[in-house]
């Protein structure tokens, strides 16, 4: 089954996701499937974005290990990247402004060089001058042509994008489009086969915007939320369709407000949520014990992303796991639930909204910055409408001939009938202070030792009961392997991409992936674990935390772990190759190695103002008066190639060393 | 006009007494409280209490009705989700100067600024009560407090200045020891359409040996006795400064303009907890549609 991955560079402000989006669309409504991943920075204009649109005749789960076609639309970006495309790829380019440095260029690898004023020489004529940004859309439309997508499908895309801006400016994009299609098609080969396009059309959209949705259909009447990347979009979605979904959005002065108005929204008995990133959640934690007390029923979603603190608010990282495990002080029952994809962010979201209402508790559903913001395409029949509304046990009648209606009954399930504010003769308090059957605290004048041993029973009952609801973990992939990967959430779709890649090597593997995290299925990942040979975890965090909350549940550790905190997504090649490094018994080996090296230097650069030079040759020398070994790096002037500056950098460490230019 | 059915005080009588010390002033707040809910005819089914943490944040507990007592200084949003959730309860937060005007100030001046129809009580005895004494945003300026032994270093927060400049609608102060002016102040803050902020000197009799009963009879007058107008900005401003031996009481400020609920698309069918609920299939396949 044919894919490729096409990768579009440039800086915040060049307009990437647009011209991603028209790729992207494309393909989806041709039928094929894309995996997209923006890799970008906290920065608005600037900087550096690397957006990879990875397109396959099959579903794809990643966005893969390798990069056929580059659109650069900077200089910057075309060194960057544009070693990485690999034999039989292309890099286009605007070649009025930019040059490529052929030994940037691996063997076999097209360059598409547009002269843009010449490519565009008909469309100035027709529309006028052109704006900068409108070289993305002749190299889109250059793409377009080299990878057999054809050029159809854009052009719808750009009268529904621009059809607002008036006929003219469509159709200026699709003259543009053409002109750069049409000069490859003058110019290059294709990079691609002819594609089998089932002409299924599937949705293109992110974790984020499926959580929306699936809330919306699950009937979420309130959502509350604090500006927060990478969390915002899911307030950007609702705030734009008010209109369809009845919902009450209201931005909150802090996530303090946000997490306080979601309770009190479900108090009144509205289905509320709210989402935020890691940070964001270190404020609402208070708030989570307050719902577990007084047994109210919301749903919160933690966005995780590069810690600690402040950290690395654009890149991607599963360490938050013991900051949601023990939010707030005490112990009180919640759902906590890793959605492992897309469509999954949809069908635990329409879950947690039943969940929380049948069982009167919050509900916090762990994404990431991976899982919640890369676009990909997705069944349109995931999304299923109308979706089953249950609201658990509410009491809509009381009359006073019943007895004093008890908000907190100790029951045997542990679910006491919600009466919602508002009906009559069932007054009672939501206290956070414990508190008895009748709402009357125990923590003041009324202590009552056996009360509060009885009313914490009653609320910690509902997570067995809950328990018995969620569907247990189990072992994808061939049985019997020789190797299991252990992950969680949106690691899955990289694990599996692996597991693959790893049973195709010869090496027997499956996996598991941990999706509800509390209530924990100890029991049914005990038996499973203990019948496991070689237990890797694959973590994106430093501490492989849910290897950690296994090990502490069922007792049973990983054998070894995979760790990525770099900020930048696992790939499938990685995780293979690490396996293999474990199963060989060789040592992990956390030296900087030479792209990473190279990294640094680049890093020197741009921080130091030293865009005129660029690396041309790393040699790892051994220790030389630094304690450890370093990369020797040396730097060329761009323009003239010869000698600018050496660098060096611990290859242990990583540390700079020095920088001295050569005058 | 409908006719209001006012309803006796007995009607909000809660289920336990409450477990404040003997002389508290926030007897006189709850019985206030009471007697305004039942001339407005609220009935107990559609009124809603919320409170924080702290002595006067006990008193959901004390009145028959809804109540909510949340967490200290989080009233003000545990109330607005209520409130916008169910636009038919009515929502009065009750809570005391250390929880409002400390912790919670943030949030309530952002409440001001919505002009949300929410009337909140504030029980202010210039301390922290509950925690056994120490300084609160209001204490005066050189008290001896049990965090400020050496006499309380930092300038007291202006309550009614603050909300008038952050956009309350309705401004007012009052104080148990006048019960029947409180207790109108309270019925006419419910009734507002808006955000109504009344600062109440309830004193408290075991922690605050200054501003006491005494103290405070000495110094306040009625702002109403001097057929005082509402509805100047800035005279309000300037008046609400006015301390030391005068103190005014009564309605400093009150204005009419649009509050958040009248704009909330969500409510233009009527309160939210009644709406229908999901989405229809021709409803999720446009969305769907959308991000083809």
């Amino acid at each position: 089954m044919q894919e490729v991955t096409i990768g579009i560079a440039g800086a915040a402000g060049d307009g990437l996701d647009k011209s991603g989006d028209t790729l992207a669309k494309s393909c989806g409504r041709l039928g094929l499937h894309v995996y997209a991943y923006n890799c970008y920075q906290s920065i608005i204009r600037g900087g550096h974005i690397w957006l990879k649109v990875r397109i396959g005749e099959d579903k794809v789960y990643s966005h893969g290990d390798k990069l056929d076609a580059l659109i650069a639309l900077n200089q910057d970006s075309l060194e960057r990247h544009a070693s990485e495309v690999g034999e039989g790829g292309v890099i286009v380019f605007n070649s009025d402004k930019f040059k490529l440095d052929p030994s940037l260029v691996r063997k076999g690898v097209q360059t598409l060089p547009l002269p843009m004023s010449q490519v565009t020489a008909e469309v100035v004529k027709q529309h006028g001058p052109l704006q900068a940004i409108m070289q993305n859309t002749v190299a889109v439309g250059a793409v377009l042509k080299l990878a057999n997508l054809g050029i159809e499908e854009a052009h719808g895309l750009m009268q529904e994008t621009f059809g607002h801006k008036g006929q003219k400016v469509v159709d200026l994009n699709i003259s543009l489009l053409k002109a750069g299609f049409e000069y490859a098609e003058q110019n290059a080969k294709a990079f691609t086969k002819e594609w089998k396009f089932s002409k299924i059309r599937r949705p293109f959209l992110t974790g984020n915007e499926a959580l929306a949705i699936g809330a919306a259909a699950a009937g979420c009447k309130f959502y509350s939320a604090y500006p927060m990347t990478p969390a915002s979009t899911i307030l950007h979605w609702m705030a734009n369709h008010v209109e369809e979904t009845g919902i009450c959005v209201k931005q909150g002065e802090d996530e303090l407000a946000v997490m306080n108005m979601t309770v009190g929204a479900g108090i009144a008995g509205a289905r509320s949520m709210c989402a935020t990133a890691g940070g964001g959640f270190a404020l609402m934690t208070e708030a989570l014990g307050m719902a577990g007390i007084m047994e109210v029923p919301m749903v919160c979603v933690e966005v995780q992303r590069g810690g600690p603190s402040t950290g690395l608010p654009t890149k991607t990282e599963q360490a938050d796991l013991f900051q949601v495990f023990g939010a707030s002080q005490g112990e009180f029952p919640r759902l906590i639930v890793a959605p492992r994809d897309t469509a999954d962010c949809y069908n635990t979201a329409v879950d947690a909204f039943n969940w929380a209402d049948r069982f009167q508790m919050p509900v916090v559903i762990m994404s990431d910055l991976l899982l919640s913001e890369h676009p990909e395409t997705v069944d349109a029949a995931v999304f299923t409408a109308p979706v089953t509304i249950d609201r658990g046990e509410i009491v809509t009648e009381w009359s006073e001939s019943q007895g004093k209606y008890k908000r907190f009954r100790f029951t045997e399930s542990g679910v006491s009938p919600r009466a919602l504010p508002g009906t009559k003769n069932t007054t009672y308090v939501s206290a956070s202070d414990e508190h008895d059957e009748e709402s009357i605290l125990i923590s003041d004048m009324f202590t009552a030792a056996p009360i509060r041993r009885v009313g914490m029973q009653k609320r910690m009952r509902k997570l067995d009961n809950l328990l018995k609801e969620l569907p247990a973990p189990k072992l994808e992939g061939p049985a019997n392997a020789d190797v299991t990967l252990v992950c969680w959430g949106s690691t899955y779709g990289v694990v599996r991409e692996a597991v693959e890649l790893l049973n195709a090597q010869g090496i027997k593997t499956n996996y598991i992936v941990g999706k509800y995290l509390y209530p924990f299925h100890t029991k049914e990942f005990t038996e499973i674990l203990n019948k496991c040979k070689k237990k890797i975890s694959v973590e994106v965090n430093f501490t492989s935390q849910f290897a950690q909350f296994l090990r502490s549940y069922t007792g049973i550790g990983m054998d070894a772990h995979i760790n990525k905190y770099d900020g930048e997504p696992l790939e499938p090649l990685h995780i293979v190759e690490e396996v293999k490094e474990i199963i060989a018994s060789k040592k992990k080996n956390l030296d900087v190695s030479e792209a990473e090296a190279k990294e640094i230097a680049y890093h020197y650069l741009r921080t130091h103002y030293q865009e005129k030079l660029r690396p041309v040759k790393l040699v790892r020398e051994a220790a030389n008066g630094h304690g450890e070994p370093v990369w020797n790096i040396e730097f060329a002037e761009r323009v003239s190639g010869t000698k600018g500056a050496t660098m060096k950098v611990g290859a242990v460490t990583g540390s700079t060393f020095s920088f001295e230019k050569n005058d | 006009m409908a006719t209001v059915i006012e309803l006796p005080v007995e009607t909000y009588k809660g289920p336990v007494d409450p477990d404040w010390c003997p002389g508290c002033g926030d007897f006189g707040v709850l019985k206030a409280v009471q007697t305004a809910a039942g001339r407005l005819g609220i009935e107990p089914h559609n009124l809603m209490i919320v409170s924080g943490i702290g002595c006067s944040s006990n008193l959901p507990g004390f009145i028959h009705s809804y109540g909510t007592h949340s967490l200290h200084g989080r009233a003000v949003p545990v109330a607005t989700g209520i409130h916008l959730a169910n636009t038919d309860l009515k929502v009065v937060i009750t809570g005391g100067d250390g929880d409002g005007y400390g912790i919670g100030v943030g949030h309530l001046i952002h409440a001001m600024r919505r002009n949300l129809d929410i009337t909140y009580l504030v029980m202010d005895n210039q301390i922290y009560g509950l925690t056994t004494g120490q300084a609160s945003p209001t204490t005066s300026k050189g008290q001896k407090t049990k965090s400020t032994p050496a006499g309380n270093m930092e300038s007291p927060l202006n309550p009614l200045a603050m909300a008038i400049t952050a956009g309350a609608t309705y401004v007012a102060r009052g104080f148990s020891g006048e019960p029947a002016q409180l207790a109108e102040l309270i019925k006419n803050g419910i009734a507002h359409k808006g955000f109504s902020l009344i600062d109440i000197f309830s004193p408290c009799v075991t922690y605050n040996k200054v501003n006491t009963y005494p103290w405070f009879k000495e110094r306040v007058y009625k702002l109403e006795d001097e057929n005082w107008d509402p509805s100047d900005f800035h005279k309000s401003m300037t008046r609400a400064f006015e301390w030391g031996d005068k103190i005014p009481l009564g309605l400093l400020y009150k204005t009419e303009q649009p509050t958040y609920e009248d704009t909330e698309p969500a409510f233009k069918n009527g309160a939210l907890v009644k709406q229908p609920l999901g989405l229809s299939k021709e409803v999720v396949n446009k969305i769907v549609e959308e991000m083809i």
